[in-house]
């Protein structure tokens, strides 16, 4: 499946504000990151978490098809 | 309570006013303003951008969350997107509650939650025309033009 991600702040500088990931079906949060980590690779990003459907995920939750995904950089906000 | 951002200057005055009652005795505000150095080099400006959609339910669900600990549904927060010069004010929080430690503690709360969670993500001009994405844990994450991306 293709899934769109979200990019924000320093990520959306490097690749723009979504980047299309090819994911196989039931993929999990962690493998998401595994696929963005691989296209980072060399590029001075940092670790980020990543949201699902506007809530913080952990590794092991599923995406599926739909889900408004997003990475999310250190946060600064206040 | 009500959480907004908003992209015009913070009417703090307003705030204030909003969460008034007959029936508090206490009332705190919080101002954070964009100060003109961050480790030892000079700052401009911020920019501060979101993600709209998650930054308002995650400063939503904050302000339930102290509003059940601390027993007071007076409190508004408001925190403001877009370019930002010194002095200027990024976020303002005002509660009101019966006494002064609710009051006290749910702003703390408040403030201390929005810094940890919500993905709101700024990035500083300096003074010498560089920029670059910074986090609350207070390094320099990304550098960005008009120098080349250097990790620091």
């Amino acid at each position: 499946m293709t899934t769109t991600v979200l990019l924000f702040a320093s990520w959306a500088d490097a690749f723009g504000p979504s980047l299309a990931v090819e994911l196989p079906e039931g993929a999990r949060v962690a493998d998401l990151l595994d696929v963005i980590g691989s296209r980072a690779a060399g590029r001075p990003l940092p670790k980020p978490m990543v949201a699902v459907n506007q809530r913080y995920a952990t590794p092991d939750q599923v995406i599926q098809v739909g889900d408004e995904v997003a990475i999310i950089p250190p946060v600064a906000g206040g | 309570m009500r959480a907004a951002l908003v992209t015009r200057p913070l009417d703090i005055a307003a705030l204030v006013a909003e969460v008034a009652h007959p029936g508090t005795g206490a009332t705190t505000l919080f101002v954070g303003t964009v100060r003109d150095q961050h480790e030892g080099r000079a700052v401009s400006g911020i920019d501060y951008e979101a993600y709209g959609p998650m930054a308002l339910r995650e400063l939503e669900t904050i302000l339930a969350e102290a509003a059940e600990r601390f027993a007071t549904d007076r409190i508004v927060v408001e925190h403001r997107l877009g370019t930002l010069a010194v002095t200027e004010a990024s976020i303002a929080i005002a509660v009101a509650a019966p006494r002064r430690v609710a009051a006290l503690e749910a702003q703390r709360y408040v403030i201390e939650a929005v810094k940890a969670r919500v993905p709101i993500f700024k990035r500083e001009h300096y003074v010498d025309g560089t920029r670059a994405w910074v986090d609350n844990r207070g390094g320099s994450v990304v550098a960005t033009s008009p120098t080349s991306a250097v990790a620091t």
